[in-house]
């Protein structure tokens, strides 16, 4: 029997991009909690969802299970865990390093400073293209649920930010 | 409020004999249909909403509320599916959370009546979204110290959506009753309309008394005293004026509806029911 421990199934799924957002991976993005193989052969793997309603879990459920079955693994078991809420604090930064690059500003600390922001008052979001801070907030929802649409009134750019949450 | 009105409701008999499901034991055996009450009751107030912030889909005022609403919507109903799951697991009758979004009819519902209102316009919806919401923050806020684990973790992952949601909502009050004297006058007139169901969000009985017993217990006083604050606040920021607090509409705890609600439902509902079991 093949054995799977924890980094070795951390290690299979640093390969599996995130289906929107394909220039980091499901580990990079903080979804998969933990791993471990049962004493059957099936592996375990712990995930859990970036937002709520977010469409793109169920495909990475799939990836999940697939790219682990494709190392050799007999059977597969895919969790879902709510507890702890999913942050973008788990996002390392190799990982924003590469969101910068492909065009998307990474998140900020995810501590927004209180219960009810009324009025927003958070500094302007770094443009990922020119790296200008002369950039306006154009919409907090984006193409997903994870990504707001901000400006660069510099070099004219639209670009995608990844909400902190 | 009538007192005997609050007291006479409650657990649907529908509801009343529900089983202890999952995690019995730990919840007395009386605990099981209170709780699933007060968990349809959270879901079902999301469902809804999403629901009819979904009904904006293609047809914002500009794409990037298009895609706001279409956002929002996806948010609220995210939540509810984990919310109904729950209140499917807890009842233990095998319903999950499709069989509950789509196989019941409207007096099964738990929703308050505010959130099935149809969408009206823009500013319509923007006002019963800022309403909604200020109340959803707080309510989510005291959950995720309460002290049923799931719901509490249901709870902490909503609220991180949620506050993008009210700071959106706000911000569209602001900008419409601080705008033109059209979008002012219309959007004043949507919170006069609006207003009379917000009393609903706020009304406990003894569904939510029996939930403490499961380490359930939100001070509501105390959640309306905090929403007071906020809209108080975004009303003056929006030169908008509050609305006197007169008879307020409810009976959606209870599954008494507003005429509203078949409609939504046949909509929501149809395909499911067409074809039921069917996946793809």
């Amino acid at each position: 029997m093949v054995t799977f421990s924890r980094d070795r199934v951390f290690e299979i799924l640093g390969t599996v991009p995130d289906p929107e957002v394909p220039v980091i991976s499901v580990v990079e993005l903080g979804i998969v909690r933990d791993a471990a193989q049962r004493s059957d052969g099936t592996v375990e793997v712990t995930i859990t969802p970036t937002y709520s309603g977010c469409p793109a879990m169920f495909e990475i459920e799939r990836d999940v299970v697939s790219a682990l079955e494709a190392a050799g693994a007999p059977s597969v078991e895919v969790k879902t865990v709510l507890s702890p809420a999913w942050t973008t604090d788990w996002i390392p930064e190799t990982a924003r390093e590469k969101l910068r690059k492909y065009g998307i500003a990474p998140p900020g600390p995810a501590n927004d400073g209180g219960l009810v922001t009324l009025v927003r008052a958070k500094p302007p979001v770094q443009c990922p293209w020119c790296g200008s801070r002369n950039t306006t907030l154009k919409s907090e929802f984006g193409s997903t649920a994870c990504k707001a649409i901000h400006v660069c009134k510099d070099c004219r750019q639209p670009f995608d930010e990844f909400k902190a949450i | 409020m009538a007192k005997h009105e609050e007291e006479e409701g409650g657990i649907a008999a529908g509801e009343a004999k529900a089983g202890v499901g999952a995690v019995a034991g730990t919840r007395g055996p009386q605990l099981g249909a209170p709780l699933v009450e007060y968990f349809l009751r959270l879901g079902d107030d999301r469902l809804i909403l999403g629901h009819r912030m979904s009904e904006w889909t293609g047809h914002g005022p500009i794409l990037e509320e298009d895609i706001a609403t279409a956002n929002i919507a996806l948010d609220l109903i995210g939540q509810a599916s984990q919310l109904l799951k729950l209140a499917g697991e807890t009842e233990g009758k095998g319903r999950d959370e499709n069989a509950l979004a789509y196989f019941r009819d409207g007096t099964q519902f738990r929703n308050c009546l505010l959130v099935e209102l149809p969408k009206g316009d823009f500013g319509d919806t923007m006002v019963r979204q800022f309403l909604f919401d200020a109340q959803s923050v707080l309510v989510l806020d005291e959950l995720t110290k309460c002290g049923h684990a799931e719901l509490a973790a249901i709870a902490a992952k909503a609220i991180k959506e949620d506050k993008y949601h009210l700071r959106h909502s706000s911000e569209w009050v602001v900008r419409l009753g601080d705008g033109t004297d059209e979008s002012h006058a219309r959007v004043q007139a949507s919170l006069d309309r609006l207003w009379r169901y917000t009393g609903e969000l706020f009304a406990t009985d003894e569904v939510d008394r029996a939930v403490a017993a499961a380490g359930i217990s939100i001070d509501m006083a105390g959640i309306k005293a905090r929403w007071d604050t906020i809209v108080n606040d975004v009303l003056g920021r929006a030169t908008l004026t509050r609305p006197a607090d007169g008879p307020m509409q409810r009976g959606g705890r209870r599954g008494r509806h507003t005429e509203h609600i078949g409609h939504l439902l046949a909509t929501m509902q149809s395909v499911a029911r067409a074809h039921p079991g069917a996946t793809w």
